[in-house]
Parts: structure tokens; C-alpha cells; sequence
């Protein structure tokens, strides 16, 4: 197809970078109709990207000792080469920033904007979960806010106190998110409303909650996340899932800054859940992306034939999926299964076979399978998208098969196998492992007595009868009475299927 | 087809590092007590030499614990779960389940620490780790001594000056004064003779002239001349606006103090004795130099005749003979008479010997650390090096050889006066902690 190739260097260097990016940009734009946030790509250091992992891949973040000890044990892994580092973080904001390894060759370079810029970004801008549940273009801003807002309690109130409230909110982080109720944005007028009520209220009374932010930090006024009910004081339903919410609301004891450290807790937790929800398709859809463009890259002349194949080893690499008795088996690898799916998806709309046929009527043979593959990122989660799309094929490939376990059993049962008898039950039962909601304890508050002796009740609706774990649950419950200031007790309650 | 789509490519290799140290620093406070144990632990095995290099430190997760709510599916209840790579399983086959929990990659977290984090290793710098180490220990009694020398000073930040060295000109009040200075004396910016200057081009550029057109020419030209030279009168930045940091000078109290190392090498005193009594000036070593950057070190090793030698030779030469313990004293002594005045000198010593010496040397030793050392000193720390067994024959206090039974009438004496005694490595930093807790004898 003509062109000659964009580099043939090994080493990188920002020309080449710049002409790769625009004509991987054509093609994701033009053949593949992506639709992505403007890019800003960052080359760092090794150390640099040390760094990022600490800080929960985010360019900011606030001090916290749980951040040094994440640090301490990447840089320990790394240094004597038990992992390697990634070759990118990308973040969800807008322009979306993807981090570069300077340490990358040119065609992983070429891989990893590939990967990252396009792919991610692309899931990221899309996906519904990321559309209704975090704010791209607030977050760097609600970041910067939250470290400076926690450096200035720190100066306040010690170290210390500081620490201990973000400790116990750390425990309760899971339990931060709202799962299930979808609030519609407010309207840039509701917020102006809200903070003209603020200022009123303020002037009124002294106990007001944003009176004590340390002078000169106002929260930034879209932060990431929406709350259902933002109004202070409104009347409390029950049963609660976000634990975090209903102590920054209700929680007797706590001073206002308190509150605030539980909201930025709360809001961090938020703002990963979709993440935490389409791992399988965040990394399948980026592996796809890449996968997909360096194939054109190279169909066009662009890049050599030695890149090819040094891409093509770092892929087939990073989608290796170890079998269950494999010594490096370590659950499902995201990449091979996302990555196993999409291709899946193009060749049913490619070249089904008749078995693809019976299976996915509305899409085998379409030839669309961009549109197919578009629909799917846009409108599914890893639990619905394997529901929807996991083929025999697939299962077949992969080997599936299900196992049935009895707490106190000496074995477990095989109860499906990669067969017509067991595709369905494999494929609703793999799917069911990545429902978050599943697989995160369901723990509930059930009943807070305000007015009497302020004991806070809670309540695990136990999944087929599987219970929390004694003695971490003991641990954070600790944690939990630190936060509430009164008993608090956790009971276990039988949650059906 | 213009491309919606814009980006950029920043480099950030140039960026300060180290982003996540202050996190790193809170870690280690945090993780104080383990990493304490952990050092401790393997100062055991480290040689001489190797105390306070950096080391790999592998702590506990105890006190750096995250706990989170989680479910244990071995504690009851039941479930399905999907695993890849059947070979050879068909519907109703029966699998044990292996020791540490049935799905594999779920493994670490059903191990016996039950909180599903393991011990973790990672590497500690010498400044971290002495850092921890030596946090809440001091020198007892360290007084200031008079200042007949000329006290030694430091400069310390001092506000503004209008006259300095171009080095320390502050370049944000120097800035703001002048920016001040061009608004007050309304000093015309660029843009504004630019604005004038094209107005005038525009209206030179008029062909057909009228009387109008020529006298707003006329006005024009004048009043950007007088722009002109205004800006040229009222400087962008002027003399008047420029600051220096100030600096002054500050004398520094000065507490001087000196270290008596006082070692027995002698032929009673086997390796491990001398391994051990070596550790223990090591940290003392270490401790002085990383605390005190004005403390003088006297080091004295003594076998029947006592000598002054220099750091490597106490660590590391081997030496042998008899035992005569009260010639270090008197080497002791000796040096301080010629070269540290109690009336300068905080003076401290730090003697250790397995206990043994020639028969009536100890009550000797006594005597003069009653009569004349004991006055001088600040601070006496004796440490005696046992082998096992005979800490366990000495498990009193009161019991031991001659030398120690000797010692403890001095120590009844002086409340400045410690004995300790050490049999394994393990023993010595919680001797030297003792030793030099923080105010404890006041």
C-alpha cells in the first residue's frame, strides 16, 4: 500500500513520536471512528512512573503513609526484577494524560499511544459507567483542591488526627460508592444555588459546615462526583449502602473538616468504581485498539516489518493467559480475556460460523464490527458484557470450566465443563464473578439510633452464605466506631442467592 | 480533513523525583516499631563494618495494616467460579482442594496471617535507617561549657536589604516594587505606544489630507513622543526598586563535648568478645557523629599498656596481651589533663572490658574513677562483655567478677555512672538504648 515507514530507529525520539501519533490518529479517528478526549502524552522516567503507581496512577494526590508503603514495595518488586514496570498509565480526565516509559523502544512507543491515547481514552469517554459516574474535565481540579485542602488540616489540626480519619475512611472505601442510585446532574444554576444558600446559612450560624476550611480553599464547584441528596440535614434513609456517605452526613461526633476528608475519600472511591467494573473490557478494548492499529500501521508500509514483530512479541505477551495449575497462574488476565472477546466479536461479524449464528443472531455476518464493537464499550460493563458476548468458541479456547465449592468440603465438584450442556452456565457464572456487587461484601446500614443511644447497626446480607472474613471485619469495625463515635455493631443476615 | 482531535507531548523526565518521599517519610514513621525490630534483627548478622550502610529491611504489615471488609468463602457458605485450562475434568469429577485455598490466585490471602498481606522487604538508606534508630537518644547532661573560644556562628535569614551582592537580589519583591513603582508613575506599557503608533500609520497612510486629519497627526506624534520619553525617564526597573536578602550572622551556643572510647583487646577478651565491644562503639560512633557534629572521639585501647589510636585502628587491627584496665584509665587521664578542660569540654567516656583484669587492678580502677575521673565526667558508661553461659551464672546484678562487683560501688556513688552488660548482638542496641535515653539522668 506505499509509504515508507515512519521510523526504523530502535531509540525514540520526539519527531518520530509526533509523526506516529498523527498517523495513528488518522486511523483511529478515520477508520476506526474513536472517539476520544484531545491527548496530552507525557514521557517520564522509570522513577516517575514509581511514582504514579503510589499515588493510585493520578499526576496528583494527597500525603498518606498507605501511599509510601505502596511505593516502598513497587520500587522493592521492581528493583530485583520481580515486575516490570507498566509501559503507561492513562487517566480518566480531559485532555486525557497518558504516561510514557522513556525506557520504551520506538515501536513499543508507537504501541503504547496506540494503546493508551486511543484505546483507553476512547473507553473512557464512552463507556456509560464513566459518563454518569465521573467528571473527566473536574477531577485534576477536585485533586489539587483535596491536597491542599488535607495539607492545610494537617497544619491545623496535626498530623495525626488527620491521619486516623483518613485511615479509617481508607477501610470503609469500598463501602464509599453509591452502586445503584443514578442522581442527575445539577444544573450549573443548582449549584450556584446551593453555595448562595451556603453563604447565607454561614452567615447565620457559626456551626456551619464550610466555615472551618482553613482560609483561602474553597471546594471547586463541580467536584467528581454528584450526591442523590446534597441538602445537609435531610432526613436519613435507611438502609444505607454508602457507609462513608452516611458518616459525613450523620456521623454525631465529627467536626466539619472531618466530614470533608470522608467526602474526598468518598469522591476518590466513586471515581474508580467504573474502573474497578470494566477491567476485563477497559484492557480488552486498549489491546484492540492497539492490536487493530499496528496492524494497519504495518498493512500501510509504515512501520517495518522488525517492528511488526517486536510488537507482536510484547502483545502475545501481555494477552498470555496461564492455565488454573500453571505456577504463574494468577486469576484471569483482563488483557487475553478482553482482548479474546473483541477479536471474538469481529470474527462473528466477519466469518461466523453456523454456531455463531444460533448464538449471536444480531450481529454474526454483519461485517459492522466496529458498530458492534462500539455498542459494546459504550453500553456494557465486564458482568453484562461477558453475559452478552462470550462465545462457545471462546470458552472452548480458553478451556472453561466451573467448579462448585462447599465451605468444609474436602473437594470441589466440576459442574460444567466447555460443552453444549455447560456454555450457558459457564458464561453467567464467569460473568457473575466480575459483578462487583457480588464479589464486594453487601453490607448495609440497617438501622442509627440519633436520638436514643446512638448505636449504629449494620448488617451483611450474606451471598449464599459466605461471611466476612473475622478478623479483618473486627479491624475495620474499629475503624468504623472511630468514624461514628458510638457502638457500633455488624450482624450477619442471610441475602438469598 | 481537519483532524478534531489535538494533542501534545510533554517531557517530564526533568521534573523534580522523589514526589512520593514525603509519603515514604510517613510510611517509616509509621512503620517505626517494626523497622526498629527488623534492623535490629539483622544488625545480629551484619558485620562491623557493615552497621549503618543501607540495607534491605522486611517488616511486618503489623502497625502499616489496611484492612478492608472481605469475604471468606472457608468459613462458610458456598460458591460457583470459573477457572481456564481444563485438560482432563469432565461434570462431576471430584477435586481436592489444595492447602492454601482452592482458587489459586486467591491463594496469599487465605495464608495463616489472615489478614491477607504479607511480610514485605525493602531497602532503607543509612540516613533512614540511623535516622530511626537514633531518634530519642541524647548525650545525658550535656551542659554548655564556657565560651572562651570564639563561639561558632551561623547565618540565619534576616528580611531585606536595598544594598547586597547580585547573587542574593529577591527577584519577587524587587519585581513587585518596581511594578508598583511604573503604576504610580502611570509609565506607558508597549501596547500602548504600539496602539498610538498604529493609529498614527493609519491616519499617515491617508491620502487626501485634510486640515483635521493633519493636526490629530500633529497631536499624535507629540503625544507618543512624550510616551516615548516617558518610558525612558521612568526605568522598567530602577535602582530604588531592588532588594537583597538579608542574612545575619548568629553566634551558636556551643556545647562541646568529647567521647572517651576506652576498649579491652587483651588475650582474655576472644573474638566474639571483641566483635561484640566493636558493634557497640560502632553505633556509639555513628550515633556521636550523625547527633553532634562537634564531638571529638578519643579512642584508647588497652591491653596491659593503654594507646590512643585512630578510628581504623580501634575498629580493625588485632592486638593481644594482658589485661591491665586501670591503664586506660589513666591513659584517659592523661589526654584529658593535656587537651579538654572540664572547663570547655563536656567530657563522657564509654568503657568496655569482659571484666577481667590483673588481681587488684579493679579496686585500683574504682578508686580513681571515684577520686578523679568520676568529678570530670558528664557521663560514664561501663559495658561489660559476657558470654552466654556466664549471663546466666550473673543473672544478679550484684553478682559478677571483680572488675563489675568493683564498678557497682562506684555506680552506688555516682548516679552518672552506668554498667550494663551485653552476651549476644541482640542485646546491644537495647544497652545502648538504655544508655543514652533521652534525659533520664537529670
Amino acid at each position: 500500500m506505499g509509504g515508507s515507514p515512519l521510523f526504523t530507529e530502535q531509540e525514540w525520539d520526539f519527531p518520530s513520536l509526533d509523526r506516529v501519533y498523527r498517523e495513528i490518529e488518522k486511523i483511529a479517528v478515520e477508520d476506526l471512528k474513536l472517539d476520544v478526549y484531545p491527548s496530552q502524552i507525557e514521557i517520564i522516567s522509570s522513577e516517575q512512573m514509581l511514582d504514579a503507581y503510589s499515588s493510585l496512577g493520578m499526576p496528583l494526590m494527597y500525603s498518606h503513609w498507605s501511599f509510601g508503603k505502596l511505593f516502598a514495595r513497587e520500587e522493592q518488586l521492581y528493583r530485583h526484577g520481580y515486575s516490570a514496570l507498566a509501559y503507561e498509565i492513562v487517566i480518566n480526565s480531559s485532555p486525557c494524560i497518558s504516561y510514557l516509559l522513556e525506557e520504551n523502544t520506538m515501536t513499543m512507543q508507537a504501541l503504547v499511544i496506540a494503546h493508551a491515547a486511543f484505546g483507553h481514552n476512547h473507553f473512557f469517554k464512552n463507556n456509560y459507567l464513566f459518563r454518569q459516574w465521573t467528571n473527566a474535565e473536574g477531577i485534576l481540579d477536585y485533586l489539587a483542591f483535596a491536597k491542599r485542602y488535607i495539607s492545610a488540616c494537617e497544619d491545623r489540626h496535626g498530623r495525626a488526627e488527620v491521619e486516623a480519619v483518613l485511615d479509617s475512611a481508607h477501610a470503609l472505601m469500598e463501602h464509599g460508592v453509591f452502586r445503584y442510585r443514578r442522581p442527575p446532574k445539577p444544573s450549573k444554576e443548582r449549584v450556584l444555588e446551593k453555595r448562595r444558600r451556603r453563604m447565607e446559612h454561614e452567615e447565620e450560624s457559626r456551626n456551619e459546615l464550610w466555615r472551618t476550611l482553613p482560609a483561602g480553599i474553597d471546594p471547586p464547584a463541580a467536584p467528581p462526583t454528584i450526591d442523590p441528596e446534597e441538602d445537609f440535614g435531610s432526613e436519613m434513609k435507611l438502609p444505607e449502602e454508602n457507609i462513608l456517605y452516611l458518616l459525613e452526613k450523620y456521623s454525631p461526633g465529627l467536626r466539619p473538616w472531618q466530614r470533608e476528608l470522608i467526602r474526598i475519600v468518598r469522591s476518590l472511591a466513586q471515581y474508580f468504581y467504573p474502573q474497578r467494573q470494566t477491567k476485563v473490557m477497559n484492557e480488552g478494548c486498549a489491546t484492540f485498539v492497539h492490536h487493530t492499529i499496528m496492524h494497519m500501521l504495518y498493512d500501510r508500509g509504515l512501520i517495518t516489518e522488525g517492528s511488526l514483530l517486536e510488537f507482536l512479541h510484547s502483545h502475545t505477551g501481555v494477552i498470555y493467559q496461564p492455565d488454573f495449575n500453571d505456577p504463574r497462574w494468577n486469576g484471569f488476565n483482563p488483557y487475553a480475556l478482553g482482548f479474546g472477546m473483541m477479536a471474538d466479536i469481529r470474527r462473528i461479524c466477519e466469518t461466523p460460523s453456523a454456531e455463531d449464528r444460533d448464538w449471536f443472531p444480531q450481529i454474526a455476518g454483519s461485517q459492522d464490527w466496529m458498530g458492534a464493537l462500539s455498542d459494546a464499550w459504550a453500553n456494557y460493563r465486564d458482568e453484562s458484557f461477558i453475559e452478552q458476548f462470550l462465545s462457545p468458541r471462546l470458552m472452548r479456547e480458553f478451556r472453561l470450566f466451573e467448579l462448585h465449592d462447599k465451605a468444609g468440603d474436602e473437594s470441589c465438584r466440576v459442574s460444567a465443563i466447555h460443552d453444549e450442556s455447560g456454555y450457558r452456565r459457564i458464561r453467567s457464572s464467569l460473568a457473575r464473578q466480575y459483578d462487583v456487587g457480588l464479589t464486594d461484601p453487601n453490607i448495609q446500614v440497617a438501622d442509627a439510633d440519633l436520638k436514643g443511644n446512638r448505636k449504629l447497626r449494620l448488617v451483611h446480607l450474606m451471598h449464599r452464605g459466605i461471611p466476612l472474613h473475622a478478623k479483618t471485619r473486627d479491624l475495620v469495625c474499629t475503624h468504623l466506631e472511630r468514624l461514628w463515635g458510638h457502638e457500633v455493631v455488624l450482624e450477619e443476615a442471610d441475602g438469598g442467592q | 480533513m481537519r483532524l478534531p482531535v489535538m494533542s501534545y507531548f510533554i517531557d517530564r523526565r526533568l521534573n523534580p523525583k522523589g514526589k512520593s518521599l514525603a509519603n515514604r517519610q510517613r510510611f517509616l514513621r509509621r512503620a517505626r516499631a517494626q523497622i526498629r525490630e527488623s534492623v535490629q534483627k539483622s544488625l545480629k548478622e551484619a558485620g562491623v563494618a557493615d552497621i549503618g550502610k543501607d540495607r534491605k529491611v522486611r517488616i511486618s504489615t503489623k502497625g502499616t495494616k489496611e484492612p478492608r471488609f472481605r469475604l471468606d468463602p472457608k468459613a462458610g457458605g458456598e460458591r460457583d467460579f470459573v477457572l481456564p485450562g481444563n485438560k482432563e475434568f469432565v461434570p462431576g469429577d471430584e477435586i481436592r482442594k489444595p492447602r492454601w485455598g482452592e482458587d489459586g490466585g486467591r491463594g496469599k490471602e487465605a495464608a495463616d496471617s489472615g489478614d491477607g498481606e504479607d511480610d514485605f522487604e525493602f531497602t532503607m538508606t543509612q540516613d533512614e535507617i540511623l535516622q530511626i534508630f537514633f531518634e530519642d537518644l541524647e548525650l545525658p547532661n550535656l551542659v554548655r561549657t564556657s565560651l572562651k573560644e570564639t563561639p561558632r556562628k551561623s547565618w540565619r535569614r534576616a528580611g531585606l536589604t536595598t544594598s547586597g551582592p547580585p547573587t542574593q537580589i529577591n527577584l519577587v519583591r524587587t519585581m513587585r516594587n518596581a511594578f508598583g513603582r511604573r503604576l504610580a508613575l502611570k509609565r506607558p506599557r508597549a501596547a500602548d505606544i504600539e496602539i498610538l503608533q498604529a493609529r498614527l500609520d493609519a491616519l499617515e497612510r491617508v491620502t487626501l489630507q485634510t486640515e483635521e486629519t493633519r493636526s490629530e497627526i500633529l497631536a499624535l506624534k507629540e503625544e507618543l513622543a512624550r510616551a516615548i520619553a516617558r518610558r525612558k525617564w521612568i526605568a522598567f526597573i530602577d535602582p530604588v526598586d531592588v532588594r537583597f536578602n538579608a542574612f545575619a550572622e548568629q553566634p551558636v551556643p556551643a556545647s562541646r563535648a568529647v567521647m572517651f572510647c576506652l576498649m579491652d583487646v587483651s588475650g582474655s577478651m576472644g573474638e566474639r568478645e571483641k566483635d561484640l565491644a566493636k558493634r557497640f562503639y560502632m553505633l556509639l560512633h555513628l550515633f556521636l557523629k550523625r547527633r553532634y557534629d562537634r564531638v571529638d572521639i578519643v579512642f584508647v585501647r588497652h591491653t596491659h599498656d593503654a594507646q590512643e589510636v585512630d578510628e581504623h585502628e580501634f575498629f580493625y587491627s588485632r592486638q593481644s596481651g594482658g589485661t591491665i584496665v586501670s591503664s586506660a584509665l589513666e591513659k584517659m587521664l592523661e589526654i584529658q589533663k593535656e587537651r579538654y578542660t572540664t572547663a570547655d569540654w563536656n567530657i563522657y567516656a564509654a568503657q568496655a572490658s569482659d571484666g577481667y583484669t590483673q588481681s587488684g587492678d579493679a579496686r585500683h580502677c574504682a578508686e580513681m574513677l571515684n577520686g578523679e575521673i568520676m568529678p570530670l565526667c558528664q557521663y560514664y558508661a561501663y559495658i561489660e562483655i559476657l558470654d552466654e553461659r556466664e549471663m546466666e551464672v550473673f543473672a544478679n546484678e550484684d553478682s559478677g567478677a571483680e572488675l563489675w562487683r568493683a564498678y557497682r560501688t562506684v555506680s552506688a556513688l555516682w548516679p552518672n555512672f552506668a554498667t550494663k552488660r551485653i552476651a549476644r548482638p541482640s542485646d546491644i542496641f537495647p544497652v545502648f538504648h538504655e544508655l543514652f535515653k533521652k534525659s533520664e539522668i537529670a
